[in-house]
Formats: structure tokens, C-alpha cells, sequence
């Protein structure tokens, strides 16, 4: 290989530097970066995962689909499933790493809008099973031809329709969120006070939705799901548009999360993070940042419920067992609060444990889960995705001590 | 100077419908009015915490551009003066108006920054994570609002703003250092250049000087003296010979109310100002 650089060849030189007079070319050192630049500059760890994101986008739906049944490489339709269960897991671990790693509002209480996203979703496709329900009621769920009830409760109403539905599945949790939020940021409350109320609020909803006259099915909730736009939901292909749309909206909520922090607004979060009443005296409504920040925050966990549900094939009270929202933190906190691809590692290496242990020794998952966050939080502050750069700057500083030692 | 409560009505109400057209808009806050020459009137305020009176009947005015100096032994009530000025304490009782029209006991802290009161703590309060461009970036006047912030850029005009402020503080070479990395001294200089991306026409600054090297110092008082005419700065400071250094007038509290208030020669000359505050020294 013979490839040399010439330093001082014109095509080097960018033009503009050229033709630029004294004065604007001072001001053309400022000038504002590109989209691309600006998502993409001095981050590798994301790049890699939405580059890693994309494979597995592509790949795992060739391997489902194209790769024959008895081929070492082929995959089942349980495990393309799984993987798409831990993908929606790690948008909502990414929902909770935008307010807790980024704005320090601890929220325990998140998966109760990922269920609600989920029962949105859910609703519409119980609407979808007509009379192919056990009592073949054209417009009634089944639970509801149980209950004797005549006719469909208000919002039951419209949820047949596919958009009105997906408009709900962000709606909803969307406006939990931003009602909670104006109660609460305005009254100042944050830190622990905030997390218990949060707690209760999931807990709240667990107790509502096990209620059979709220109209939500009950403590069975819903489930026995026939079709998505018409597309069987048993058929391979339907599974995999499924997959292939969550990996779309995961890469989406990602990149919207990562422009939000990389943004001004982002930093603005980040200060209210370290120092609240300063960022108060510069000027800046902290009560509307979080409160924005927290509503956008709900709506990616409920698109997360959405597209969780049709995969899994069901959606109970269960839910919203506030143990649900303390692991997601602990998967947050694994894998690296305050990176969002770290929330990421987190959820997945986290549930792939999970789904291998409870397996194996069921009992003791709650045990290994406990001990993880113990372990986590005492030596690794910054989670799995901190060791790296923290090794490094420890081989960094050990070679220039040998270094300065060999010079003396 | 008491305004009648029907003006005070009305402009709070124009206040309010003002805030509510211009939803996150910069013109929300109403004008500052500097007619007759007085950018601050504290009048008669006492605050209260558990049965002891931080500030007792306090009234000071400040006037446009000038540059005053606020002593007083510990527990006189200086913080808390500027935690009412700032909106971070509402008095029991007590007035408190920037210039002729904004009352500042009906706005909240962010409103009060926004119409131009700028606070330096005492204890430097950066933001630590972010690099010192970063913060003198979030400390840029301008509208600060939500939908603002998540698509805001920063014009060329701006930065050159911000580059100035680096070299007026002396932190050209530390622009893309973590600002938590920083040296006290250094921490106190951006914060003053916080301030100064701010660009408020009154500054409150509570010891400015604490922790500083004698060159800091110096350099801070000139950086004080120099802001002083364009804008109006109130100085919380403990140190004497910087207060001597830099002082027109100087106001003196003790125990939560005005002692004297004067040039510095007269006050230290005050036989009640001897006894209180620098008469363990005499």
C-alpha cells in the first residue's frame, strides 16, 4: 500500500476558505454544524447501536423468514419474539434514562405508561376480533357479554379504528403524565417525595384496571388477540412487520431523545439536574422543562406498551405492579444512567439474565436481580457501559507514569 | 411611595394577560422603567423564620448604574435580602419594585431574571457537568423558553459575545474544560461571566471575593468598578479592603435593618457602626 496524504494540496483546501474575506471568515468558524453533524458528532456508543440496531433489524427477519426450518442459523418465531420483547424494553428503559439519568426525576412508577399504551393497543384489538369471540358478539368484547353488559362503554367507542387507537397509545399516558407533572412540579415536589407518589400512582392503576366495572377486562385483562390491520397475528410474516416496527420505533426514539439531550433544551435539563435554584435565577422555567420532559417521557414508554402488547398477545392489571417500574431503574442503572445507550445495554442484558435464570432456577431470579443492583450501585456507579472509559483512563494514567518514569 | 392598590391591580392584571398572550415569548415581562433614577425599592420588609427576624423594617434604594456595597456582621440579613430581591423568600410584609412598574413579590425567580436581575451566590454554584462554554451558553440572555431551547442555535453574533465574555473572565483557555474541574477562584470568574452573558441591568453580588488570590481579587474589583454606570451592582462582601477599594456607598445592616448608610469614610466613622461591626477591632 502506497498512500500518501499531500497536506498542502488544493483539494484540501475547502473552498469557502477561500473566497472568504477577513471578516466573515470569523464568523464562518461558528458556523452552525449540520443535522448530521450534530447528532452524530463525538458519539461513537450510539452510533455503533443504531448501526447495531439496524442489523438486527434486517438480519433477524432473513433468519426467521428466508433461512429454512432445521438450519443452525435459523430463528424461532419464540426467539424473534423475545428479541422484540427486549426491544421494547429497552425503549422504555430509554423513556426512564431521558428523565432520570438526564433531568434526575426519579420515576418509579413508569411502566404504568407503558400499560396504558398497552391497553390502548390492546383495546383496539379486541375491537379487531368481532364475532370470533367465544359469544361471537359483533361489537362487544367477550368480558363484556360475561358481565351482561349491553352496550360499549364511551371509550370503547372509535378504539376499532387504527389511527384513533395509535393516537391514544401516545395520548393517554401523554396526558397522565402532563397532568401528574403540572401537580407536582408546580407544588416543587422532587427527589424521594416525588418517587413515592409516582409508586403510587402505578399502584393506584394496578387497583383501578383489576376492577371489572372500570371496563378493562379485569384482572384477565386483554388478550386472545386475532389480528392487526387485517394481518393474522399467528402468520410469521405479521410477527415480523411487528419486529421490524418496533426496531423502527426504537431507532426513532433514540435518535428523538438524543437530539433532545444533545439540544440546548437537553442541557438546560441537565442543569436543572445539578443545580435546580440556579437554573432558576438565570431565567429558566424549570417547572415547564421537567413538566415537557416528563409528558414526551410518557409518551415514548406507551408507544413502548403498544408495541409490546400485540407480541406478547396479552395485557393485565399486572402490569402496572409497581415492581415492574423499580426493575426498569435497575436496568437503567445497570447498564449506565445518563447514556442512553447504556439504558439500553441495560434492559437488554438485564432481561436476557432474566429470561436465562428464570429458567434455569426461577426461585432465584429476585435474589440475582437484588444482588445485580447491590453490586452495580456500589462498584460501578456508571453501570456496565462506565467501565470501558473508566478502564481506559486507568491505562492511560498507568502508561504515562511508566513513561515518566522511563524518562527519569 | 406606596402604590395605590388600584394601579398595582391593574398593572398586575396587565401583567398577567401579557404572560398569558406571549406564552413563552421574551417580551412577556414588563418594561423596566428607570424614570426617576431608582432601580431598586426595598421598603419596609421583614422576614420571619421560626419566630426570628432575618430582616426587620428594611429599606434601601438603589439607584440607576450605581455601585453599592452592602456590609453587616453575619446573620444581618444580607442573603436574605437577596433571596427576596431574587423571589427565593416572599417577605411578611414589605414592598419590593425594580425600577417604577415591575413589583418583584408578584414574579417568580425565573420571571425575575428574566427582566433583569442577575445573582451571583456566594458559593460559586456553576454547573458542574457542563463544560465552561456550556454554562456561559445557558447563562445567555434571550427567551428561555421550552419549545426555544430544543431547536436553539447560537447565531456568529453570539458567540463572538460569548468568546468576549471567556476573555473578560479569563477562561479563553478553559472553554471546553468541565466547569465542576475547575480552581475556586476560577469558579467564582464564571460565574461572574454567567452573569455577564445575562446581561441584567442589576446584579447582586454576594461575596464575590471569597477564596480569591490578592491579584483575583484586584482584577474583580476593576471587573466590578467597570460594569458599574451601564449596570447597576449591589456587593454583598465580608472583605474590607475590597469593599474600600471599590465602595461609593455603602450601606450597613445590622440585625436586619439599615445601621448607616453613607461613604465608606462616613460610615466607619459612625460611633454605631464602631460599636457593632468593627468594634471587636478597636
Amino acid at each position: 500500500m502506497n498512500i500518501t496524504v499531500k497536506p498542502d494540496s488544493p483539494s484540501a483546501t475547502p473552498v469557502l476558505e477561500v473566497e472568504a474575506t477577513e471578516a466573515p471568515r470569523q464568523l464562518a468558524k461558528h458556523a452552525p454544524p449540520t443535522p448530521y453533524q450534530l447528532l452524530m458528532r463525538n458519539d461513537l456508543p450510539s452510533g455503533l447501536f443504531l448501526t447495531v440496531l439496524a442489523i438486527v433489524t434486517v438480519v433477524v427477519p432473513i433468519l426467521h423468514l428466508v433461512v429454512p426450518e432445521g438450519n443452525v442459523l435459523h430463528l424461532s418465531s419464540y426467539s424473534v419474539t423475545l428479541i422484540g420483547k427486549y426491544m421494547c424494553y429497552a425503549l422504555l428503559a430509554v423513556a426512564v434514562d431521558l428523565i432520570w439519568g438526564y433531568c434526575g426525576i426519579l420515576s418509579l412508577g413508569h411502566t404504568a405508561f407503558f400499560a396504558l399504551g398497552g391497553y390502548a393497543m390492546g383495546m383496539y384489538l379486541m375491537r379487531q376480533i368481532g364475532t370470533r369471540g367465544v359469544y361471537a358478539d359483533p361489537v362487544l368484547p367477550d368480558f363484556m357479554v360475561f358481565l351482561n353488559w349491553k352496550e360499549l362503554p364511551w371509550f370503547w367507542h372509535g378504539m376499532d379504528q387504527f389511527w384513533i387507537a395509535m393516537i391514544m397509545v401516545v395520548f393517554v399516558p401523554g396526558l397522565l403524565a402532563y397532568v401528574f407533572g403540572w401537580l407536582a412540579f408546580r407544588s416543587r415536589v422532587t427527589g424521594v417525595y416525588l418517587s413515592i407518589i409516582t409508586q403510587a400512582l402505578t399502584y393506584a392503576l394496578l387497583l383501578a384496571f383489576f376492577r371489572n366495572e372500570m371496563g378493562f377486562g379485569g384482572n384477565n385483562g386483554l388478550t386472545d388477540f386475532k389480528d392487526l390491520l387485517g394481518m393474522d397475528l399467528k402468520q410469521p410474516g405479521t410477527r415480523i412487520a411487528l419486529f421490524v416496527a418496533t426496531g423502527v420505533c426504537l431507532g426513532f426514539g433514540y435518535f428523538a431523545c438524543r437530539y433532545i439531550v444533545r439540544s440546548r433544551f437537553g442541557r438546560v435539563v441537565q442543569a436543572i439536574r445539578d443545580a435546580e435554584s440556579r437554573a432558576r435565577f438565570i431565567g429558566y422555567k424549570v417547572e415547564n422543562y421537567k413538566l415537557w420532559l416528563f409528558t414526551f417521557s410518557a409518551m415514548l414508554a406507551g408507544l413502548a406498551g403498544a408495541l409490546y402488547v400485540p407480541q406478547v398477545g396479552i395485557i393485565n392489571p399486572g402490569e402496572f405492579a409497581p415492581i415492574n417500574s423499580i426493575e426498569v431503574v435497575i436496568w437503567v442503572a445497570v447498564g449506565g444512567r445518563g447514556t442512553l445507550y447504556g439504558a439500553v445495554v441495560g434492559a437488554v442484558l438485564v432481561n436476557y439474565a432474566k429470561t436465562v435464570l428464570t429458567d434455569a432456577l426461577p426461585e432465584v431470579w429476585l435474589y440475582a436481580l437484588g444482588a445485580l443492583f447491590v453490586v452495580v450501585t456500589l462498584f460501578l456507579p456508571k453501570g456496565i457501559v462506565g467501565v470501558l472509559p473508566d478502564l481506559k483512563a486507568k491505562i492511560d494514567t498507568l502508561r504515562q507514569q511508566r513513561a515518566r518514569r522511563a524518562a527519569r | 411611595m406606596s402604590t395605590p392598590g388600584l394601579r398595582g391591580g391593574i398593572e398586575r392584571f396587565g401583567n398577567t394577560v401579557g404572560r398569558v398572550l406571549n406564552r413563552g415569548g421574551s417580551a412577556s415581562a414588563p418594561r423596566l422603567d428607570l424614570s426617576h433614577n431608582i432601580i431598586l425599592y426595598l421598603e419596609g420588609i421583614s422576614v420571619s423564620f421560626d419566630g426570628f427576624r432575618a430582616l426587620n423594617n428594611l429599606s434601601i434604594y438603589v439607584e440607576a448604574g450605581e455601585l453599592r456595597c452592602i456590609i453587616g456582621p453575619n446573620g444581618a440579613g444580607k442573603t436574605t435580602m437577596m433571596d427576596v430581591i431574587t423571589g427565593k423568600t416572599r417577605p411578611d410584609v414589605g414592598s419590593a419594585w425594580f425600577g417604577q412598574t415591575v413589583d418583584l413579590l408578584t414574579l417568580t425567580e425565573p420571571e425575575i431574571a428574566e427582566v433583569g436581575i442577575g445573582r451571583k451566590f456566594q458559593k460559586p454554584t456553576v454547573f458542574a457537568e457542563h463544560s465552561v462554554f456550556e454554562n456561559l451558553e445557558l447563562a445567555m440572555a434571550g427567551n428561555k423558553s421550552v419549545w426555544r431551547m430544543l431547536f436553539a442555535k447560537m447565531t456568529p453574533e453570539q458567540h463572538l459575545r460569548l468568546d468576549e465574555v471567556l476573555e473578560t473572565i479569563g477562561l479563553k483557555d478553559h472553554r471546553s474544560a468541565r466547569a465542576g474541574s475547575l480552581s475556586h477562584g476560577q469558579k467564582q470568574w464564571l460565574e461572574i461571566g454567567m452573569l455577564l452573558m445575562q446581561d441584567p441591568a442589576l446584579l447582586l453580588v454576594d461575596e464575590p471575593v471569597a477564596g480569591m488570590t490578592p491579584q483575583e481579587t484586584e482584577r474583580t474589583a476593576e471587573l466590578l468598578v467597570s460594569l458599574a454606570g451601564k449596570h447597576s451592582v449591589v456587593v454583598v462582601e465580608h472583605d474590607m479592603n475590597f469593599v474600600r477599594s471599590i465602595a461609593r456607598t455603602v450601606t450597613v445592616l445590622h440585625q436586619g435593618s439599615v445601621l448607616a448608610e453613607g461613604s465608606m469614610e462616613q460610615v466607619q466613622n459612625d460611633p454605631k457602626v464602631i460599636e457593632v461591626y468593627l468594634g471587636d477591632g478597636h
